[in-house]
């Protein structure tokens, strides 16, 4: 059974004068759930719309397996493409019932009553709607109309199904209920599930893979941990878990780990920056408050109240840097030195180069861990 | 206060000459029974054979009107097209051209005479009656006149579709005819039926077209019946035939009726989404459009134009016979030039005081819930909604008599007619200045009363420049509408009070069809020259308040 693995090379996408996608290039293997994430007007949205054929790259390939579907000349247009999508807006068609939309498919397709009626019991069984066959969509709530979207794309049988913030218009409990029904139904059928967010959370608690997107470039391709832990850019590592970044620079290399100088502590962390200058990509969890010197000489600027502990802004006064935060135990007056102790992080290299205009293949190996 | 006012200017113009004309129709028969002269009136072959061509030309112009304001209106929001908005005015020209002229331009085009069809050797032969002057040449000339009204509430609905709805077909691979016709237009259904409907009550209420092709014809239907009644007998006759134009008000109410039922109870709610694009090229469909497009629109008043050139009736067109003699003729005609005067004077004033009266109007409208109001202005939209005759009678049936304190009737002069066309053409600019007023943020008055800002103050320096751009808008569509009004001038003018649309009307009647062409095109270009300058104000304009355009 050959299902398709998506690849898409040196895709390009222009909108008037602006650049919306700009040779992007990644390739995802059968039945992962891959995430586009990044801020609004990163171009995911556009990326999405072009794998599903709604949109015509201006550059470069699309490939489905070894097929072409878009460059080289060639272009298989959306209803040619075997694929399902899911609209933000749901986008079922108000004349017609549950049962109506995801039949309309299935009676153009040329199946019989019987197996028409099979599988529209099978896909409502699936995404749990069975009582609401005869409902129009104006009689659902925002999450049943988005489980009839999802149902809509699934009784087609696709091999590849595009979700395009399909949990936006959902409010905050549902949309974790709904995460968690994308995911075991992304583990009952063998599809390949394309899923658009600006969410982090919502990316990470639902992909195999993500791919984040900034400005029309892609940043990094990874799985989640490799987001948070191996940042591959700046970008990356201030977008991902509000990370921070702090200058280094790098005064060895060998082995994933990197030796580095901040301001005049030297500190050994895992890291694939070459010698020179560096950031070294943090969280709040690899930071301690220490009563010695520390790593870090910091001075508390503000705290809010954030989750039973105080959220401390704290700005480094030996070293030109970013204001950090992290919990701490009790309230204290700002101007408080606070001294850091890192105990972990990541270091990359200094001059910004992203992994744009490489490809960036995920091993075989990061494959779903169901 | 300011509501007092505005109840004696309702009452006055559209209260008053209604319940004149319902207190007419329902009066006692000569020997006493009750609702005796409606029974009279309904009973008369003559009335069966006006109501019966009045359904006949009616239904058979909605279909037409349907028929070809649905195809344009897919073709013109599917297609990618080139010149679009040149395309889309086209398409909604038939709304600027008055309905006389219409008319006339259709007789010109496929008479005997026809200076285009003529040298073709497609136009009847000499002699021959034109094929106009029948039922189905009134219902071919008012469904294309009335097509815009279908195509404008067909465009709206399918520029509401969100592109979702047709991307979401065309991924699980449903051909474009499939989504035609199962997806958009069960979706587009109630558009379609509420602009049928609006071009129902317009085609029953026409005067101009069967009057220039069913006077001639003999083809009697409502309007023309009350007219010829009223010119036959005199005014006297007004109480006998204010059954007729009840049985039209009934028929346009219960046509506003349907339509509002249609659109509560058959519109489905579409969710949100940006608008569909057209991105299917059609390269042969363009051109057949363009071409169906032009015969449509330009070519019966290229037919107008090329017979307004003529120096007589009968002369063939050619490069030696072509002439300005009869704008000359005209210009030079005591009669016609004073027509243009009183239209232009006419619908200035119209359109002033309609403006005046609105501001205040849709300011109270929006910010007051007083139940005097609520009735107000649904009676405000009476006169407008249903057919001018009714309008027209009505004034008669109130204005006849001397007015009381004074001891004059307005009936025979100038006044007569302002009155009615302020009753009539109100709506054209309230409703565009309340749509401005309802769109613009409540706190902005709010903020002026707290301010202390009085009523007065309120409306002119907060309320007025909000809503200025909107009722300049209603009052040039006033303007180009009353400047060829036909319909209710029709019935009141009187000598020395003649306007342009009655000039026309007359000259053809007379059989003088070149004069009448030359004047018919005289006040299109007088229309068209106000086009081009709002059209230049356009960017100042609120959007979407002017008829034609995109």
């Amino acid at each position: 059974m050959s299902l398709p693995r998506l690849s898409l090379s040196a895709i390009s996408k222009r909108f008037d004068s602006l650049w919306a996608l700009n040779r992007v290039s990644l390739a995802i293997p059968d039945t992962a759930f891959l995430a586009l994430l990044g801020p609004s007007g990163c171009g995911k949205t556009t990326l999405l719309r072009l794998i599903a054929g709604l949109e015509i790259p201006d550059q470069g390939k699309i490939l489905f397996d070894d097929q072409v579907v878009a460059g080289d000349g060639a272009f298989v247009p959306p209803e040619k493409r075997g694929i399902g999508m899911v609209f933000q807006s749901y986008a079922l068609w108000p004349t017609m019932t549950v049962r109506g939309n995801v039949e309309f498919g299935l009676k153009v397709a040329g199946l019989g009553a019987r197996e028409r009626e099979r599988r529209i019991d099978d896909v409502l069984e699936v995404v749990g709607l069975h009582g609401l066959k005869d409902r129009r969509p104006h009689e659902l709530s925002g999450g049943q109309r988005q489980r009839v979207a999802l149902a809509r794309s699934l009784a087609m049988r696709p091999k590849l199904i595009l979700l395009d913030e399909p949990l936006a218009n959902l409010d905050a409990h549902l949309r974790e209920a709904m995460l968690a029904e994308f995911r075991r139904i992304h583990s009952l059928t063998d599809a390949t599930f394309v899923f658009v967010t600006h969410d982090q959370d919502e990316a990470m608690a639902v992909a195999t893979h993500v791919a984040v997107l900034d400005k029309g470039c892609l940043q990094q391709l990874g799985t989640p941990e490799d987001l948070y832990h191996r940042p591959a850019s700046p970008m990356v590592a201030r977008f991902i878990g509000r990370g921070r970044t702090l200058p280094v620079r790098v005064v060895g290399a060998q082995e994933g780990m990197n030796k580095v100088m901040l301001g005049e502590e030297m500190l050994e962390l895992q890291g694939s920056a070459p010698v020179g200058d560096g950031w070294l990509c943090l969280h709040a969890s690899d930071l301690q408050r220490v009563s010695g010197r520390g790593h870090l000489r910091t001075e508390l600027v503000s705290q809010v109240f954030q989750n039973g502990a105080w959220l401390s802004h704290c700005l480094p006064t030996e070293i030109d840097g970013n204001v950090l935060g992290l919990p701490l135990p009790e309230r204290l007056a700002s101007g408080t030195p606070i001294n850091l102790a890192i105990s972990g992080g990541w270091v990359i290299e200094r001059d910004g180069s992203t992994t744009t205009d490489r490809v960036v293949d995920v091993p075989a190996r990061m494959v779903r861990a169901t | 206060m300011l509501v007092s006012l505005l109840v004696v200017y309702v009452a006055i113009t559209t209260l008053w000459p209604l319940a004149r004309l319902f207190a007419n129709a329902l009066q006692p028969g000569e020997d006493g029974a009750w609702l005796g002269l409606m029974l009279t009136t309904l009973s008369s072959r003559s009335t069966l054979r006006a109501l019966s061509g009045t359904l006949q030309t009616s239904v058979l112009s909605v279909v037409i009107s349907t028929l070809l304001g649905v195809i344009l209106a897919f073709a013109v929001s599917l297609l990618k097209l080139r010149a679009r908005s040149a395309l889309t005015f086209l398409i909604l020209m038939p709304l600027i051209v008055p309905s006389q002229t219409m008319a006339l331009a259709w007789i010109e085009l496929l008479g005997a005479q026809s200076p285009i069809l003529k040298p073709l050797g497609l136009a009847p032969p000499p002699g021959a009656a034109n094929p106009l002057y029948s039922t189905g040449g009134i219902a071919l000339v008012m469904g294309i006149e009335h097509m815009p009204l279908v195509f404008i509430a067909v465009r709206a609905a399918l520029r509401a579709l969100p592109a979702d709805l047709v991307e979401a077909a065309r991924i699980i691979g449903i051909p474009a005819g499939r989504i035609g016709r199962n997806i958009v237009l069960p979706i587009v259904m109630p558009a379609v039926l509420a602009g049928s409907l609006i071009a129902f009550t317009a085609a029953i209420g026409n005067f101009g077209v069967p009057a220039l092709l069913g006077i001639p014809g003999r083809i009697p239907v409502l309007t023309t019946q009350i007219y010829q009644r009223l010119n036959g007998f005199g005014p006297a006759a007004a109480g006998q035939v204010a059954t007729l134009a009840l049985i039209l008000t009934l028929m346009a109410a219960l046509a506003i009726f349907s339509r509002n039922l249609v659109t509560k109870r058959f519109a489905v709610p579409l969710p949100a989404g940006a608008p569909f694009v057209p991105n299917r090229a059609a390269p042969a469909i363009e051109v057949l459009l363009w071409l169906a497009v032009l015969a449509l629109s330009l070519v019966p008043l290229a037919a107008l134009a090329m017979t307004a050139l003529l120096p007589a009736v009968g002369v063939p067109f050619g490069a030696d016979t072509v002439s300005l003699d009869q704008f000359r003729a005209v210009l030079g005609n005591d009669a016609v030039r004073r027509a243009f005067a009183n239209s232009l004077l006419l619908s200035c004033v119209t359109a002033l005081l309609c403006g005046l009266v609105s501001v205040p109007f849709a300011f109270l409208c929006i910010r007051r819930t007083n139940p005097v109001l609520k009735i107000l202005d649904t009676a405000i939209e009476v006169p407008w909604v249903v057919p001018g005759t009714v309008v027209g009678l009505g004034m008669i049936l109130a204005f006849l008599r001397p007015l009381p304190l004074i001891g004059v009737s307005i009936y025979g002069t100038m006044t007569i007619l302002v009155v009615a066309y302020l009753a009539r053409f109100l709506p054209l600019v309230l409703r565009p200045i309340v749509a401005a007023a309802q769109s613009a943020d409540p706190s902005l008055d709010e903020a002026a009363r707290v301010a202390g800002a009085g009523l007065a103050r309120r409306i002119l320096s907060v309320f007025f420049p909000g809503v200025l751009p909107a009722a300049v808008a209603g009052a040039v569509v006033i303007v180009m509408t009353a400047l060829n009004e036909l319909t209710v001038s029709s019935l009141l003018w009187s000598s020395g009070n003649e306007t342009i649309g009655v000039m026309v009307f007359a000259l053809q009647y007379e059989g003088n069809s070149t004069a009448a062409a030359a004047v018919a095109l005289l006040s299109m270009l007088l229309v068209l020259v106000l086009v081009v300058i709002v059209s230049a104000l356009g960017g100042w304009l609120p959007k979407r308040t002017l008829p034609w355009g995109e």
